[in-house]
């Protein structure tokens, strides 16, 4: 059967590939540093293998994470030379091509949707072992429409050499930067957050203002506490952790026997409704405004606030209605 | 009660803009010593966590195919696409991008769009000629009005969008963080498809704003009639905006 690890490690082998891209691009004045980075990634996702089944100690990867985070939070990553093709020649090729290159573009999710409802349970020639990882059916199918997305698009474009897509793709790699990893770290941050028992105490400090037993009122902290947490903090990532562990587990879905599917969608939107408020969320609110060369930079906040608000109650109203 | 600092050290390195990577590290370490744990259960906390929490950063892989799309005009013809989609008053036009934004970042094309490739090049210069169309010259009133709107259709339309995809950061997220610390076994799936109802109240509610907002241009404004067409201003630089976090 198709393992979850072997699309980690062909995600570590592409990071691994563009690190030693990087190496060699001396149009990238941080060149060491930026392969150091991405080399240690594509290492940690190999290496992450033996850690998550506790065959190899966890500490040397915890090292390598804090030597990412320094080699990132202190300046040593940098980009490279653009590999983009002309403007002129894209247009050529959009007329030429046209609306067929949406069809890699929509193979890929397509693709991953099938994977996760269609194969899941799935067996290899009827009674042999399961197609895809239990569990993983979604994320393997992510993997699986990659590579046909890959396929169908150098067909397509008539490209032959893949190591011209991996080209492109490390532009967009090194355009993004660090801010790639910190999804990752932020659930991190959420594990540790939550073996020190941070979500313990929020939880002791919330559950003392909420009325027994009431779902209502649970599932209206649990949102407004998303949304809180979200402006203060500035992303809804890192609220995610905290409130989960305080109300939306142990309360919502463990006590009330809530639907997890709903309560942590719904949740985690309920914090999009917080970023869409606040200044913190420099990228969305505060870099457009300065783009578009707003006298008010808080123009897009102004605008984004009733209907933010608006959402917050339709979110509170969906989870009361479906998780329970 | 200690622990609470971790929470405190966040809200402070965001506030005071550091770079992010050193706030979640150090309110990490930080955290994870005040809740008694040794330098070397630290470590082994970051690297358990980083390992069960792969899944996050697993669409990397699909940069290739999109960065080979985008070298042979992806983001071109979707523009071409738009400009025949759009015409007419400036709501409308917000609108449809609005509803496209919300598609295309449903279907995992997050990429497409956002306030340096999107809204200042080509959304902006079409609602503000739309609309120029319709009522004459703007104020700066009504153009820094008709701007917000145009970044919050961006925003909205990828905020409530791109949930009701699988291999989205944050639906990841709360798989990889639940399925770690619950040892439950949750899938992309029943997360998306419960970012649905949501999504359409984000294109009922903010759409009919951004309709609405015709009125509010044509009230603001003196009616002169039909005034000369915005020129459209060329971005210097298109740099992408980092959209991996929210």
């Amino acid at each position: 059967m198709i393992k979850v690890e072997w699309l980690y490690w062909l995600v570590g082998a592409v990071f691994l590939a563009m690190a030693a891209q990087m190496a060699v691009d001396r149009g990238n004045p941080r060149r060491y540093g930026s392969a150091a980075f991405w080399g240690l990634l594509g290492a940690s996702f190999v290496y992450g293998t033996w850690v998550a089944d506790k065959s190899a100690p966890a500490a040397p990867l915890g090292v390598a994470v804090l030597a990412m985070i320094c080699l990132a939070g202190f300046g040593f990553t940098g980009r490279g030379t653009p590999t983009a093709a002309a403007p002129e020649q894209r247009s050529v090729s959009a007329a030429r091509l046209g609306n067929r290159l949406f069809i890699p573009a929509l193979a890929l999710p397509l693709v991953a949707l099938a994977c996760g409802t269609l194969l899941k349970g799935v067996h290899l020639g009827g009674g042999g072992p399961l197609l895809l990882q239990t569990g993983s059916e979604t994320l393997l199918g992510l993997g699986i429409g990659t590579l046909v997305a890959l396929g169908l698009a150098m067909l397509l474009t008539r490209e032959r050499n893949p190591a011209v897509a991996l080209r492109s793709g490390r532009g967009l790699l090194e355009a993004m930067g660090w801010a790639l990893l910190l999804p990752q770290l932020l659930a991190v941050l959420g594990s540790i957050f939550q073996s020190a028992g941070v979500g313990t105490q929020v939880g002791k400090i919330t559950t003392h203002f909420l009325p027994d037993g009431s779902k209502y009122a649970a599932v209206a902290v649990y949102c407004l506490g998303m949304a809180l947490f979200t402006i203060i903090m500035g992303n809804a990532f890192a609220a995610f952790p905290v409130m989960t562990a305080a109300i939306g587990w142990p309360i919502l879905i463990t006590q009330l026997h809530g639907n997890p599917g709903v309560v942590l969608a719904v949740g985690m939107l309920a914090g999009f409704c917080g970023t869409l408020v606040t200044p913190m969320a420099a990228n969305f609110n505060l870099v457009p405004a300065a783009l578009l060369e707003l006298k008010d930079q808080y123009g897009p906040i102004k605008a984004q606030l009733p209907t933010a608000g608006a959402l917050l109650v339709c979110n509170i109203a969906i989870m009361s209605l479906f998780a329970f | 009660m200690i622990v609470l600092v971790g929470i405190l050290v966040v809200v402070a390195g965001f506030a005071t803009r550091r770079n992010p990577l050193l706030v979640v590290g150090a309110a990490g370490v930080l955290t994870g010593l005040l809740g008694g744990m040794s330098p070397l259960k630290v470590l082994d906390a970051f690297g358990t966590g980083f390992a069960s929490s792969r899944s996050v950063t697993v669409f990397a892989v699909t940069l290739p195919v999109i960065g080979l799309l985008e070298r042979h005009g992806l983001q071109e013809q979707a523009r071409t696409l738009m400009n025949k989609l759009a015409r007419a008053s400036a709501g409308r036009v917000l609108a449809v991008y609005l509803v496209l934004r919300q598609l295309t970042a449903a279907f995992g094309l997050t990429g497409l769009g956002g306030p340096a490739p999107a809204v200042r090049p080509m959304v902006v210069p079409m609602a503000e000629a739309a609309a120029e169309r319709r009522h004459g010259t703007l104020t700066d009133k009504a153009r820094e009005r008709l701007r917000s709107f145009a970044a919050s259709a961006d925003n909205v339309g990828l905020f409530f969008g791109e949930d009701c995809f699988l291999a989205v950061g944050s639906i990841l997220l709360i798989t990889g963080f639940v399925n770690a610390t619950y040892h439950a076994a949750l899938e992309p799936v029943q997360l998306a498809l419960w970012a649905i109802p949501t999504a359409v109240c984000a294109t009922l509610i903010h759409g009919a704003r951004l309709l609405r907002l015709d009125h509010t241009l044509a009230r603001d404004l003196p009616a002169t009639g039909p005034g000369q067409a915005a020129t459209a201003d060329q971005p210097t630089t298109a740099d992408r905006i980092e959209e991996t976090s929210k």
